[in-house]
């Protein structure tokens, strides 16, 4: 048996043929790879998502690393890249697309028409709102699942998942602006990143 | 009454627009639902709102 044929029936033998095949048929976009995005990738493409568009125009820099899922010898590179190499380590046969570009409103529809999903994982929160406007606005059969609120040492437990529309799911606390807090902790983004990864799932899943 | 983020506002009538001067919202940080479905930005000015609407207005906080 090849190794990705192993690989294959690990995953099914895990999760069921009919997840496996949910999962291994969808395309989602993770737009901002950050602390939120960085660890939604490898959450999705460990579980088995087909394929992955990622955008991002930023390189990795040291102010990174205390939460974002990038290393040492990464400082420096896209992170686009970064971010693909450490996702084929851990899921080589998965299908990514790397796209080293800034969203506008004017490429939305463009880098965005091919996924069932669009995973906003933005920082700035102007950003936010336009990437979530532009997807239900211009993209009618595309889900959006955003994040608003994560920063700071608050209870993990106010970390939530809202549905707001048929097509739009949003995690955080809605309230920890990064601007008013002390700054962002990795665990306190990872169980954002975490919310947002498992509403992806459970969407394709249809639950 | 339109209900708005869970409060019951006596602003039948008034547009998305209109509504939002009267509050503290940054239009740029935000998405607007109305009835589960989202409002264009291009139409906050010509969506009045209706008795018995339940608006939900996001506004996003930065960090990820």
């Amino acid at each position: 048996m090849s190794l990705k044929q192993e690989w294959r029936e690990a995953l099914i033998n895990r999760i069921g043929l009919s997840l496996y095949e949910q999962f291994s048929n969808a395309t989602v976009a993770i737009c901002g790879l950050g602390g939120l995005g960085s660890h939604i990738a490898i959450a999705l493409a460990r579980a088995g998502v087909g394929k992955l568009i990622l955008i991002d125009f930023d390189h990795v820099d040291m102010t990174n690393l205390h939460r974002q899922c990038y290393k040492v010898n990464q400082i420096g590179c896209n992170k686009t890249e970064a971010l693909l190499e450490n996702i084929l380590e851990v899921a080589p046969y998965i299908d990514i697309e790397a796209i080293n570009k800034k969203i506008t409103e004017d490429n939305i529809v463009s880098l965005l028409k091919d996924a069932d999903i669009v995973c906003e994982a933005f920082d700035d929160p102007s950003c936010k709102a336009m990437l979530v406007n532009g997807v239900l606005e211009r993209l009618p059969d595309c889900y959006v699942v955003a994040a608003s609120g994560m920063a700071g040492m608050g209870s993990p437990n106010l970390i939530k998942t809202r549905k707001l529309t048929n097509r739009f799911y949003l995690c955080g606390d809605e309230v920890s602006d990064v601007k008013n807090t002390m700054g962002l902790v990795s665990s306190r983004v990872m169980l954002c990143a975490a919310h947002q990864a498992h509403t992806i799932l459970r969407i394709l899943a249809g639950e | 009454m339109v209900k708005v983020n869970g409060k019951e506002l006596d602003i039948a009538g008034e547009s998305i627009s209109e509504f939002l001067k009267s509050t503290d919202y940054d239009l740029r940080v935000i998405a607007v639902e109305r009835n589960e479905e989202i409002v264009l930005k291009s139409m906050y000015d010509k969506t009045i709102l209706k008795d018995e609407d339940v608006v939900e207005i996001v506004s996003f906080v930065g960090g990820g």
